[in-house]
């Protein structure tokens, strides 16, 4: 590289500057959120500072409500992401692995649901279940989790096998592979990985959706839910402690499974 | 041959199991589906995929292995896409049906369809407010992100080196708290004792803040540059990725290139990494535009009544005034225009950088 002059110089710290703010900004509601789970809040909202407690720490499932609301939306986000990943993959590889007429239109079809306003999809199944006398709960947020889900673990999941070599699948059946036996020692462990990303993002899409699950719950009460009913009369502190612990939970997945991918890469590399 | 020997043969053609697996799913599939959305639609949908499936089954068994082979991709296909027809596309069509009916009460549940074109009027003039600061709120939360993310991405992307992960990594790890969470945490932070304020006034811009038309009244919370500045927050990931994406495919020596034709380092970053993150900036500011102008919120938690989107009204008028036609023609008028500009958006640029 050539040398710079002062002017660059002065251009890239700014930049380096103005990326650093970006960071800071982008953590400063995390930093809220955790110092507030220690916050002992003496009205009903954890909005003012009042003092240092670790009470909330202690008793981190006192609020019933918000606990009760956490198991269905961790039941729903199993059953909806198990069911939403077989489907999504299954396009995945029919998408990358064969060329075949209409690829194009599926693709803009798959896009479609993740193109859309959540309120749009959410609104419209809902009229589709209210017309049809569909009733809400469990099965209604689940069937919405898995549509939203199936898209986004197909597109997904291409991304990650784009580039896959499909002739190690032939090879393998010209060493005498059957061509079962074939896709599952090559193809699947391979593309595994990918597939295990795709689930791990969506069980975090499904958690976390708000305003699809809204529309069709009925009187279901999933964990956001909660916290928008609870946010007009009250937000005590566990609720914090909760989303700090549910944060920890899907780091300390995602550094797992990039520190696992990462040798088994290492290893694949060694051979 | 006896039935292991053919349970043999059949196993080792992963076509064929793929097709029975592809029946069974599909079967499942149709029964659930047509059991929740019973109806005569609905059973005319299911008997057409049943004969597609019959139809399918029979070609392959009476074609030969290269018929099957040309078949798989669309049995693997079929479940999901099975699914999202079901759920996707179908409840579009009644959402629809349901923007051009009528209600005969206030508590009739079930209207009916009467090409009521007045529930368009409703929605383009007295929602007409709504409609406008949804757009533009999306609109400046979009060039906020780009603003934002833009130098993020390009400090990653090109002074990143090996730590490029770890610091793609801290960008996506806050976005793993839950959003209402992170919105709440906005007004605790943007609250009229709260940190931002005090620092303001403590710097005396109080004026300054006020004239550029941010604070109102010595208040941060509850103004449109709040719900601005909370769109702004939660969809910036999605702007921060695309052109992330786009900047690492830049191959550097193309700059050095540049720069030993006595290109400034100005004219270079112009005319080479601005148009060719062109493509990521495009993707991301759909990706931000998007939920930003179906977002309902942000405008509640961190606005007041003279802040409400789209979506407020939308969820106002579906779920607590139950009139789920006007409801329906917002979304369908959101949804079109919303839609507009993804095809020609693909059009142009292809689905590839949406994922």
């Amino acid at each position: 590289m050539t040398a710079f002059s002062r002017r660059q110089r002065i251009g890239q710290r700014l930049i380096n500057g103005v990326a650093g703010l970006g960071l800071f900004y982008i953590f400063l509601p995390i930093l809220v959120i955790v110092i507030f789970s220690f916050n002992a809040p003496k009205g009903k909202y954890n909005i003012k500072w009042q003092g240092f407690t670790l009470d909330n720490w202690a008793k981190p499932f006192a609020e019933s409500e918000l606990t009760a609301a956490l198991w269905v939306s961790l039941r729903i986000a199993l059953i909806s992401t198990f069911c939403a990943t077989i489907l999504g993959s299954l396009i995945a590889l029919a998408l990358s692995r064969y060329k075949f007429k209409g690829s194009g239109g599926i693709n803009l079809f798959l896009v479609l649901p993740l193109t859309s306003p959540e309120i749009v999809l959410g609104s419209s199944l809902a009229t589709l279940f209210l017309n049809r006398g569909v009733d809400f709960g469990y099965v209604t947020v689940i069937i919405a989790h898995v549509m939203f889900q199936i898209s986004f673990v197909a597109v997904t999941v291409r991304a990650r096998i784009r580039g896959f070599d499909w002739t190690l699948e032939q090879a393998a059946m010209d060493l005498g592979a059957t061509p079962s036996r074939a896709f599952w020692k090559i193809t699947f462990p391979l593309i595994l990985p990918g597939i295990l990303a795709a689930a791990l993002l969506s069980f975090a899409l499904s958690i976390d959706d708000f305003i699809i699950t809204f529309f069709n719950a009925g009187s279901l009460v999933t964990f956001p839910l909660q916290i928008f009913g609870a946010s007009r009369v009250k937000i005590p502190p566990q609720i914090n402690v909760l989303a700090t612990m549910l944060l920890f939970a899907s780091v300390s997945l995602m550094v797992a499974g990039t520190v696992i991918g990462n040798r088994r890469q290492r290893k694949l590399a060694g051979n | 041959m006896n039935a292991t020997a053919r349970l043999a043969t059949v196993a080792s053609r992963p076509e064929r199991v793929g097709l029975g697996v592809m029946v069974t799913l599909s079967l499942g599939v149709i029964a659930l589906g047509a059991g929740w959305v019973a109806g005569p639609s609905a059973a005319v949908v299911a008997a057409a995929m049943l004969a597609t499936v019959v139809g399918l089954v029979s070609v392959a068994f009476v074609g030969g292995l290269e018929t099957r082979r040309a078949l798989a991709p669309y049995g693997l296909l079929k479940p999901g896409i099975l699914w999202l027809s079901l759920f996707f596309l179908a409840p579009l069509w009644s959402m629809v049906v349901m923007s051009l009916s009528s209600k005969e009460s206030r508590f009739d549940f079930f209207p009916s369809f009467t090409w009521e074109w007045d529930n368009y009027r409703i929605a383009l003039t007295d929602f007409r407010p709504q409609f406008l600061r949804s757009f533009g709120y999306a609109a400046v939360a979009t060039l906020l992100t780009i603003l934002i993310g833009f130098p993020l991405a390009y400090v990653i992307a090109f002074r990143g080196g090996r730590y490029r992960n770890i610091l793609l990594g801290l960008v996506v790890i806050p976005f793993f708290t839950s959003y209402l969470i992170r919105t709440l945490a906005w007004g605790n932070i943007l609250a009229d004792e709260g940190p931002v304020v005090s620092i303001i006034d403590g710097l005396g811009l109080q004026g300054a803040f006020e004239s550029l038309n941010i604070m109102d009244n010595g208040k941060l919370l509850n103004t449109p540059a709040a719900v601005i500045g909370g769109l702004t927050y939660n969809f910036l990931p999605f702007m921060v990725l695309p052109i992330y994406v786009s900047l690492e495919k830049i191959d550097p020596h193309l700059i050095d290139a540049a720069m030993d034709l006595y290109s400034s380092a100005s004219a270079a970053f112009r005319r080479i990494v601005v148009p060719l993150a062109l493509p990521g900036i495009f993707a991301g500011s759909l990706l931000v535009f998007i939920p930003a102008a179906g977002d309902f919120v942000n405008a509640q938690f961190l606005g007041n009544p003279q802040t409400t989107m789209v979506g407020n009204s939308i969820q106002d008028q579906f779920l607590r005034q139950l009139n789920y036609p006007v409801a329906s023609a917002m979304s369908f008028v959101l949804m079109f225009i919303i839609t507009i500009a993804v095809l020609v958006y693909t059009k142009f640029m292809g689905t590839e950088d949406l994922a």
